[in-house]
């Protein structure tokens, strides 16, 4: 599974992207970032605090309870500020 | 049609390229943002617009044809910068063009406050304080919102 880090999240985790192969019993994006977070300082820092952080599973906006089973793409950055 | 691009776009020759051979468009309304050189007191010396290329041009598309399913829309085009841009540059361009006004107004609205608020791009502002992320404001979700209420 690819993991995508954008904005301040990626200045934070260290690494833009990295393919990854999570526990199978990750049910949701919440299991993956809690996973996530056990990967270290950069990752604890990055998903600190959860309410900043928005996800796109497979290049689509999703809630943080949404299944990450069968998932290619999983995107983690702050909201977006375009326009 | 939406493009993603780090030059910059001409007004004129994107609205022309839009009604070229066309008679049947009687209103064109545009919308274009600009890097303004203050924000929330900061000074601004330059910004680096960073995206999610794949899912920026996807969320693109996937916002205009939702404004094509709530509006009678001749044609539309939105044009989004990606890299360094200095204060007075262009940043993004919103097309809209329709038979009758009231469209093209409605949907260039609903364009850029949907755009604002889901279209995966990221501002990252230097001055002479240092750099910062621009962080989003919660009267944009608002001003999003609002279109959720109205079935178009």
């Amino acid at each position: 599974m690819k993991i995508l880090y954008f904005s301040w999240v990626r200045q934070k985790v260290g690494v833009a992207e990295e393919d990854i192969t999570p526990p199978p019993d990750l049910r949701d994006v919440t299991a993956l970032i809690g996973w996530l977070k056990s990967r270290g300082e950069g990752y604890e820092a990055a998903f600190e605090n959860p309410k900043l952080i928005r996800v796109a599973v497979d290049q689509t906006h999703a809630e943080f309870d949404a299944p990450i089973a069968g998932a290619q793409e999983i995107a983690f950055f702050p909201p977006v500020t375009g326009g | 049609m939406i493009r993603v691009q780090a030059q910059d776009f001409d007004i004129g020759a994107e609205i022309a390229g839009l009604t070229k051979g066309r008679t049947d468009i009687g209103a064109v309304v545009t919308f274009t943002g600009l890097v303004r050189d203050m924000t929330g007191g900061a000074s601004v010396a330059s910004m680096e617009l960073e995206h999610y290329p794949g899912m920026t041009e996807r969320e693109l598309e996937r916002i205009e044809q939702e404004a094509h399913r709530r509006w009678s829309l001749q044609a539309s085009l939105i044009v989004h910068r990606i890299g360094k841009l200095s204060p007075g540059d262009n940043i993004v361009l919103v097309i809209t063009a329709s038979a009758h006004r009231e469209d093209a107004f409605e949907a260039a609205k609903f364009l850029m406050d949907y755009l604002k608020t889901r279209a995966p791009f990221w501002k990252r502002e230097a001055g002479p304080e240092g750099d910062r992320w621009v962080e989003a404001r919660a009267s944009d979700d608002d001003a999003a919102k609002r279109w959720d209420k109205k079935s178009g």
